[in-house]
């Protein structure tokens, strides 16, 4: 990708605040529209209600698009993220049913829910790093080397499945997907804890730095000392093991392993919730906060319009719309435009 | 010099190699293989991706990206099938529409990636959520067609023929081996190369896709082609999409789903480079070719399950891209481009 004009910035609000703005307007419209959009309810020392459940819903989504803003912030794009899901369900859950039908029945790990999440975690970051090295060592675009995995993926899931949809009954795997911890459900501690490490680790040392430099100019940031490929690789398989994580939590949530549609356009709204959180498709400068406010809005946006009986059939063709508007907001030029044509009407 | 012609023939030889080679061992471990039935389907069966490829071609020659194509598909299939079986239609009329509408789709997401330097990947992804969810507003399910005009469409090859006054043997041969679906998509294949090799149009597309500071610098008309070839893809997706409903006799909004990814699969096995600027719209034939051997093989197979397909393109996609990346390191002739 080339880089463009719309890098300068001229106006000097943190690009977060857009964001943040949309997702205030659309929580403001609700308060007013949409009865009991705030309500949240005690139910056996746990809350429900629609904000909640916005958190939750968006969870995976999060998630990946924590990986896929490091990823992006390093100039590169990772599609293949649905794909990775679709594995680790997929591996996770044929480790602890062991479906006669499934080549993973060959494999004895005692139902030890631990051994399956580390299995599967390690081959999801162990894919990204595979990821990692066509785009380090062979130099391939990122945009195709992950291409591959994304259209190979889901077939290799199918492999693991047999193309059925594997289901489980396991009290600790479920908890993933449906489980509570401390009132709230379970996926808000673990979206919570992960933002917090990751952002410490890239925050709170030079690491964040090292991908920002790396994706503003390799070449430049090599000459300083910091080694590119590494930081690459790192951050490729990072995105696996985060992708891996949301299949988990996916597949635990519905109790099963559906390789055919877990994850499925789930790179498109994690690199829409970066590009949306301010983050440059260009690299540079990445923001973790943004992407969460990101994946956020896109949730509400849908959870918005279920709970105000507009048809489903609406959701995707709103979600355009606002992908749209703000693209156009960030865009250096739409701002010019504006400011100028208001400029001549003022005047 | 020399050694970028080499660079380009070799991989478009590669894949030509690749594709015969498949075709044999295909060929000499199933029979039947061979017959003329079968190669005729590689073709019909796989012309909406085929269209649909031709189209992606061009955007990503130009250096730019469409995921919104399968989306099309299915939203023009259904628009069609809407506007003959309940809005008494003329078949003609409604392709026409939606074609018309089809190109002004891929030109107004030409637009917002040009005048607003937006990501085409941001933009032709909202414009598949568009395309996807206007599909659905028009008609949540599949709708039949049943219009007497459908059935004499798919017979035009023969209709033809017979009206040339070719001998019964002839007509007979036309009918047989020259489905309408595969002679559109022959017929887009044609005006394809004919677009990128010998008009200013294609020659402005390459340019563009290889440095597009460099286009602006010539004087070159950037955005006007840039624009037109997101049209002309838009257009195609829209034409996949009446070719979809004349290969079903129906239209569906859910048609097309993940075809964008086969697309973009299909014009890279066929060597062009993601990148943009170098490559062939007749690579791209044989990248769907090998796709429609693929499947085939699989069926004619029995045993080996559907999901290999995505196995073994995604393989073919790797081998073929590092053979890219061989090439132009031996040869040293590619810039290096920072992704």
């Amino acid at each position: 990708m080339k880089r463009r004009q719309g890098q300068r910035r001229s106006l000097s609000m943190p690009r977060i605040v857009w964001p943040l703005i949309a997702l205030a307007l659309l929580l403001l419209f609700n308060l007013f529209f949409t009865d009991g959009f705030f309500h949240i309810e005690v139910r056996d020392g746990r809350l429900y209600g629609s904000l909640i459940d916005i958190i939750d819903r968006a969870a995976p989504v999060i998630l990946v698009s924590m990986g896929m803003t490091l990823v992006i912030a390093t100039a590169g794009i990772d599609l293949s993220v649905g794909a990775v899901m679709a594995i680790a369900g997929a591996l996770a859950a044929g480790l602890i049913a062991r479906p006669e039908y499934s080549v993973l029945s060959n494999f004895d790990i005692g139902g030890s829910f631990a051994v399956a999440l580390l299995i599967a975690l390690l081959i999801s970051a162990l894919a990204g790093a595979g990821n990692g090295t066509l785009v380090t060592v062979f130099g391939v675009q990122p945009i195709v080397a992950t291409l591959i995995l994304m259209v190979a993926g889901r077939g290799i899931a199918q492999l693991l499945t047999s193309g059925q949809i594997v289901t489980f009954r396991h009290e600790s795997f479920a908890y993933l997907g449906n489980g509570f911890f401390l009132g709230l459900p379970v996926t808000i501690t673990i979206v919570v804890a992960m933002l917090l490490m990751i952002g410490l680790l890239v925050r709170r040392t030079a690491l964040g730095l090292f991908i920002e430099a790396v994706g503003d100019n390799p070449t430049a940031s090599r000459h300083a000392g910091v080694r590119p490929h590494f930081i690459r690789l790192f951050v490729y398989s990072l995105c696996g093991l985060l992708a891996g994580l949301a299949g988990l939590i996916a597949a635990a949530d519905i109790q099963a392993a559906d390789a055919n549609n877990a994850g499925l356009y789930i790179e498109l709204d994690a690199i829409l919730a970066v590009v949306i959180g301010g983050t440059a498709l260009t690299g540079g400068r990445f923001s973790l906060l943004g992407s969460v406010i990101g994946a956020l809005l896109i949730q509400s946006i849908t959870t918005t319009i279920l709970s105000r009986g507009v048809p489903v059939q609406y959701t995707l063709v709103v979600k355009a719309a606002v992908v749209i508007a703000v693209c156009l907001l960030q865009s250096e030029r739409f701002r010019l435009l504006i400011m100028h044509q208001l400029r001549r009407d003022g005047s | 010099m020399i050694a970028g012609w080499l660079q380009r023939y070799a991989t478009l030889a590669t894949t030509a190699l690749v594709c015969l080679l498949l075709y044999i061992v295909a060929g000499s471990l199933y029979a039947g293989f061979f017959s003329p039935r079968v190669f005729v389907g590689f073709f019909a069966d796989n012309a909406f991706l085929g269209i649909v490829a031709v189209g992606m071609t061009f955007v990503i020659l130009s250096g730019g990206i469409d995921l919104s194509v399968g989306a099309m598909i299915g939203c023009s299939s259904i628009v069609i099938a809407t506007l003959v079986e309940q809005a008494g239609w003329h078949p003609l009329a409604a392709v026409l529409l939606m074609l018309l509408l089809g190109a002004l789709f891929g030109a107004s997401m030409g637009s917002l990636i040009h005048f607003f330097t937006l990501p085409p990947f941001i933009v032709t992804l909202a414009g598949m959520f568009f395309a996807r969810g206007m599909g659905f507003v028009v008609h949540e399910e599949s709708i039949a067609i049943r219009h007497e005009f459908y059935p004499a469409l798919n017979d035009l090859p023969a209709t033809l023929a017979s009206w040339l006054h070719l001998p019964d043997g002839g007509v007979q041969f036309v009918g047989r081996y020259l489905p309408l679906t595969a002679v559109i998509f022959l017929l887009v294949l044609a005006v394809g190369i004919y677009l990128a090799h010998w008009t200013r149009f294609g020659r402005n597309t390459y340019a563009i896709g290889g440095d597009e500071d460099s286009a602006v610098l010539m004087g070159l008309p950037v955005g006007r082609t840039k624009v037109q070839a997101y049209a002309l893809n838009g257009f195609c997706s829209a034409l996949a999409g009446a070719v979809y409903t004349l290969y079903t006799f129906s239209g569906n909004p859910t048609a097309g789903t993940m075809l964008e990814l086969d697309a973009i699969a299909a014009v890279v096995i066929g060597g062009t480079l993601l990148t943009g600027g170098a490559g062939y719209v007749a690579g791209t034939l044989l990248g769907v070719l090998i796709f429609g051997i693929i499947q085939t093989a699989i069926i004619f197979d029995g045993t080996l399950s559907s999901w290999w397909t995505r196995i073994a393109i995604g393989f073919l996609v790797m081998v073929f891209i590092l053979l890219q990346r061989l090439f132009q390191r031996t040869l040293g002739s590619a810039r290096r481009r920072p992704s």
